[in-house]
C-alpha cells in the first residue's frame, strides 16, 4: 500500500503536475506535495503524486555503507 | 466476391454504425458480412456462401480447441482484437504439436458499433491469417442491443493436425526435465495495461500476438520424441502455466529468476503498478518441458526461428508431492511463484 | 532502475548477511519488527530471511492498512456504494477484502454497486467533474504516505466547490500503532528493535518515533523497501543491541529527511484532525490513531454527508490475526491459515493484502511449512 518507486521529472507541466520517467515508461504525476521539481530530479511517485526527492547524495552515502558492511565480510 | 448481390447502397464504412438490422437475418446482414467479413477474409471457402464449410480431413489425428476474446481495448499497441483471436486459436492448437488447417471466427458486435472499427478489425483478421497460412473459413455474426457487450466479442474455433506418434499433454512432465521458454515476458499485459483507462502510462511495449506454429513445426522437427508438453502462457502469465503443469504433472518445478528474460520497459511498468512480470499475460511465448537431453537440440531450434531468438532454459521440474513451483530469486533466496490471487487486470484477451 | 536496480543486488546482500553472522552474539536472539508490509512483502519476495542467521527473527508487524481495516468500515464502504446515486472510487487493493456475511466490494460490485478502481485521487475527483449527477465518494485508506495525497484532492474539490465529492476517511498513523504494540497487555514477544516505515517517514519524517527510544528503550532505523535497505538495517538494529544503544536511526537518508516532507504535513493538518480512537484489526481500538475530516471541510466528510454508522462486527473467532500482528503467533500457529484462509478466500487481516503477514508467508514462503498432515500430527 505504502509501495512508492524512484522516477525521473522529465517535463514539467501547468497545475503542478510534471511528465515522469521509468526505464522507458512514463507517465504524468502530481508534483504538488513537493517544491522546487526540477527536469532532472528524481522524485518517490506514490499513487500519481510525487511524495519527496530522492537526495542523490544520500544514495551515495548509503550505497557506500552498504559496500563497506558487505565487503568488510571475509 | 462475384457471388454476392449487390447492393443498392455501398455500406458507409466511414461514419456508418452497426444496428440492429445487422443481424437480424436479412438484406442487411447479408450486406455487412459481404462488404466487410468477407472482403476481409475471402477465400474459395467463404465465397461459397454456405453455413458451413467442407474440406478434405487429412490422416491423422485432429486436434481442436475454441477460445473466446473480450479484450479491452479492441485495439492496442501491437495488435487488435481481430488478430488476437487468430494468434489465440491457433496458438493453442499448435501447444498440442498439431498444425493449425482451419478457423472459424463468430462476431457478437453492440448496436452502435462503427462500422469502420469493424473493418478494420476484419481486415486485420485477414490479414493475421493470410500470414499465419491459416484460412477463416466459417462464420457467424450476430448484434446485441446497446449495454449488451463491450464493443465486439469475437470467438475463434480452430482445427489442426497432429504429427503422427506426437503426444503432448500437461501431465508428461517427469521430474529431471528442464524447462524452456521462448523469450520475454509480459509484454501483451503491458501494452495492454499502457492503455487503460485510469492508468495510462506510455511505452513503446508492443502486444507479442504471434502465431506459434512456425516455431513449435522446427521444434517437433529438431527433437519430436523429447517434447513432453508445450503451453502458451496466456492469462496469469507464466506464474500460472507452470502451476497448471506442476499440479496435472505431480511435479515441482525450480526455475531460476536471473534466466527469464523480461524487457526493462515491462520491469518498469510492473513496478509503477505493483505487479510481477510472472503473472503477466502474453500472447507470443511457449512454455515447453522437455527431456534434458535434447534440450540445447531444442533450443538452438527455437533461437534460429524469429518468435524464439531470445529462448533460454529457465529452470527443471523436480520430483515435489506438493507440487510448488518455486524460484531463486536474483538475490540468491528462495521463493514460491504463485497464481495470481485473482487481481484487479484488465480484460487482456 | 535508477536507484532501485543498485539496491537489489544479492552479491552485496550476501556479503552483508556474512558480516551479519559475525556480528550477531551467539547467546543471545534478536527479535526484530518491520511495522511496514511493503518490508514484509521485501522479506519474503527476496527470501531475506534466508540469508538471516537463525537467531535473529523477523516479526512482520501490522503495517498493512488494508490488513488493519475493520470489518466495520468496509461494511459502510458496502453500504455507501449501495446507494443509487453514489460511485464509489477505491484502490485496488481493498476490492477483495471480506466484509460481513461473505460480502466484499468486489460482490458489490458484481451485484450491481457502481464501485471504480482509481489509481490516484485526482482520478476520483475527475469523475466527479464529468459525472455532476452523481456523488462521488473516495474511500479513503492509508497511512501518512496515501494521506496527503487525499488531502489536496479536498483542497481542489474545496477550491473548484465540487459539491458531488467527499472522502470516507480511514487514514490512520503509525506512531500511534507502534505505541499500541509496545503498550499491548496481551501476548506478545519481547521485541529488539524496529525496523521503521519507509514512505510513511518520507512525509512525517524520523523524529515522531523519538518515544520509541526514550520510552520504550528500544531501537528504530527508518528503512527503505528495497532489500539492501532493510538487510543494512537489520545489520544496525543489530549493532545497536550489541552496544546496548536505542536510538532512532535513518537509513533511507535517500527519501527521508529529518524533518518529513512539511508542506505535505501542512496540507495533513490543514484538512485533517486526530479522531479520538479507531479500531485496527488485530489491535483493536488505539486512541488518537486516526484522522477525520476538520469541521471546516465536513462537507467533504462523506460520513457526515451520508450519515454513515459502522456496524460493529466481528472476526472469525479462531483468527489468530491479532495474536500474529503482535508478533506473538507465526502464521502456520493459526488453525485457518492455508487451509481456508488463502488469498483467493481471505478470512483474517494478515491473508487479505499481499503485504500481510499470511499472505507474504502463503505466497512466497510455504515451502519451508510444515505440511498440514504434519501440522495436524504436532
Amino acid at each position: 500500500m505504502c509501495l512508492a518507486i524512484p522516477v525521473r521529472v522529465i517535463e514539467l507541466l501547468p497545475e503542478q503536475m510534471a511528465k515522469v520517467s521509468l526505464d522507458g515508461v512514463s507517465k504524468t504525476i502530481s508534483t504538488a506535495l513537493v517544491d522546487n521539481v526540477a527536469v532532472g530530479d528524481y522524485v518517490i511517485l506514490h499513487v500519481g503524486f510525487a511524495l519527496s526527492k530522492v537526495d542523490a547524495e544520500e544514495a551515495e552515502r548509503t550505497l557506500a555503507m552498504i559496500r563497506n558492511i558487505a565487503e568488510d565480510a571475509p | 466476391m462475384t457471388s454476392v448481390k449487390a447492393y443498392r447502397r455501398k455500406l458507409d464504412l466511414k461514419s456508418g454504425r452497426v444496428d440492429l438490422s445487422h443481424g437480424a437475418g436479412g438484406r442487411a446482414m447479408s450486406q455487412l458480412i459481404a462488404e466487410i467479413f468477407h472482403a476481409a477474409l475471402d477465400n474459395e471457402w467463404l465465397r461459397q456462401g454456405n453455413d458451413q464449410s467442407i474440406f478434405d480431413a487429412p490422416k491423422g489425428r485432429m486436434a481442436m480447441t475454441t477460445d473466446a476474446f473480450v479484450v479491452s481495448p479492441l485495439f492496442f499497441p501491437g495488435g487488435d482484437i481481430g488478430s488476437l483471436a487468430v494468434h489465440g486459436a491457433i496458438n493453442d492448437v499448435a501447444m498440442s504439436g498439431a498444425r493449425p488447417l482451419y478457423l472459424s471466427a463468430s462476431f457478437i458486435i453492440e448496436e452502435g458499433f462503427a462500422l469502420a472499427d469493424l473493418a478494420r478489425i476484419a481486415e486485420s483478421m485477414g490479414a493475421a491469417s493470410r500470414a499465419a497460412g491459416v484460412p477463416v473459413i466459417t462464420g457467424d455474426t450476430k448484434v446485441v442491443e446497446r449495454g449488451k457487450a463491450d464493443g465486439v466479442f469475437i470467438s475463434t474455433a480452430a482445427v489442426g493436425v497432429a504429427p503422427e506418434g506426437l503426444e503432448l499433454s500437461g501431465d508428461r512432465a517427469r521430474p529431471g526435465d528442464l524447462v524452456l521458454l521462448s523469450g520475454s515476458i509480459g509484454d501483451h499485459g503491458v501494452a495492454i495495461m499502457s492503455k487503460r483507462e485510469n492508468l495510462e502510462f506510455e511505452c513503446e511495449i508492443l502486444s507479442d500476438s504471434a502465431p506459434l506454429h512456425g516455431l513449435v513445426a522446427e521444434m517437433v522437427a529438431a527433437a519430436a520424441s523429447s517434447l513432453r508438453l508445450m503451453r502458451d502462457p496466456t492469462r496469469g502469465g507464466l506464474a500460472a502455466t507452470l502451476n497448471e503443469i506442476a499440479q496435472q504433472s505431480g511435479v515441482g518445478f525450480r526455475i531460476d529468476e536471473t534466466a527469464i528474460p523480461v524487457k526493462p520497459e515491462v520491469a518498469a511498468a510492473c513496478e509503477l503498478l505493483g505487479l510481477d512480470p510472472l503473472n503477466v499475460a502474453n500472447e507470443g511465448k511457449l512454455v515447453a518441458v522437455v527431456a534434458p537431453e535434447a534440450a540445447q537440440a531444442l533450443l538452438d531450434a527455437m533461437r534460429a526461428h524469429p518468435l524464439g531468438r531470445d529462448a533460454a532454459i529457465i529452470g527443471a521440474t523436480v520430483a515435489d508431492d506438493r507440487r510448488f513451483v518455486q524460484m531463486r530469486s536474483s538475490f540468491g533466496g528462495s521463493r514460491i511463484v504463485d497464481w495470481l490471487a485473482g487481481e484487479q487486470l484488465p480484460r487482456i484477451c | 532502475m535508477k536507484y532501485v536496480d543498485e539496491f537489489r543486488d544479492g552479491e552485496l546482500a550476501r556479503g552483508m548477511a556474512r558480516r551479519l553472522a559475525k556480528i550477531v552474539r551467539p547467546d543471545r536472539d534478536y527479535r526484530f519488527m518491520e511495522f511496514c508490509g511493503g518490508h514484509t512483502h521485501a522479506i519474503s519476495r527476496y527470501g531475506l530471511e534466508d540469508l538471516l542467521p537463525t537467531n535473529v527473527r523477523m516479526i512482520h508487524g501490522p503495517g498493512c492498512p488494508v490488513c488493519v481495516l475493520p470489518i466495520g468500515r468496509i461494511d459502510a464502504a458496502i453500504e455507501l456504494a449501495r446507494k443509487p446515486e453514489i460511485i464509489l472510487c477505491t484502490y485496488a487493493d481493498l476490492m477483495r477484502v471480506p466484509a460481513s456475511g461473505g460480502d466484499s466490494l468486489l460482490k458489490a460490485k458484481a451485484a450491481g454497486a457502481d464501485i471504480r478502481m482509481v489509481y490516484s485521487t485526482l482520478d476520483a475527483l475527475r469523475i466527479a467533474e464529468t459525472e455532476p449527477q452523481r456523488q462521488v465518494v473516495f474511500f479513503a485508506i492509508g497511512f501518512e504516505t496515501t494521506t496527503p495525497p487525499t488531502a489536496l484532492a479536498i483542497r481542489l474539490a474545496a477550491r473548484k466547490q465540487l459539491s458531488n465529492f467527499s472522502v470516507f476517511c480511514n487514514h490512520v498513523l503509525t506512531p500511534a500503532a507502534m505505541r499500541a504494540i509496545l503498550t499491548s497487555k496481551d501476548d506478545r514477544v519481547e521485541l529488539d528493535g524496529f525496523v521503521g516505515p519507509s514512505h510513511v517517514s518520507a512525509v512525517i519524517g524520523v523524529t515522531p518515533y523519538r518515544f520509541v527510544a526514550t520510552e520504550f528503550e528500544k531501537p528504530l532505523v527508518v528503512t527503505g523497501f528495497e532489500p539492501l535497505d532493510v538487510m543494512q538495517a537489520i545489520v544496525m538494529l543489530t549493532t545497536q543491541v550489541n552496544e546496548g544503544r536505542c536510538e532512532i536511526e535513518n537509513q533511507y537518508g535517500r527519501a527521508v529527511s529529518p524533518q518529513g516532507n512539511l508542506k505535505a504535513q501542512a496540507e495533513i493538518a490543514d484538512i485533517f484532525d486526530l479522531r479520538e480512537s479507531f479500531e485496527w484489526r488485530g489491535l483493536g481500538e488505539v486512541p488518537a490513531s486516526a484522522l477525520r475530516l476538520r469541521e471546516t471541510y465536513a462537507q467533504f466528510d462523506a460520513e457526515r454527508r451520508f450519515a454513515v454508522e459502522t456496524p460493529v462486527a466481528r472476526d472469525n473467532p479462531a483468527c489468530e490475526c491479532g495474536a500474529i500482528l503482535r508478533g506473538a503467533k507465526r502464521p502456520h500457529d493459526c488453525k485457518l491459515f492455508g487451509t481456508v484462509c488463502t488469498p483467493e478466500t481471505p478470512i483474517g487481516s494478515c491473508m487479505v493484502s499481499s503485504e500481510g503477514a499470511c499472505a507474504a508467508q502463503w505466497t512466497y514462503r510455504r515451502f519451508d511449512e510444515p505440511t498440514r498432515e504434519e501440522r495436524m500430527a504436532s
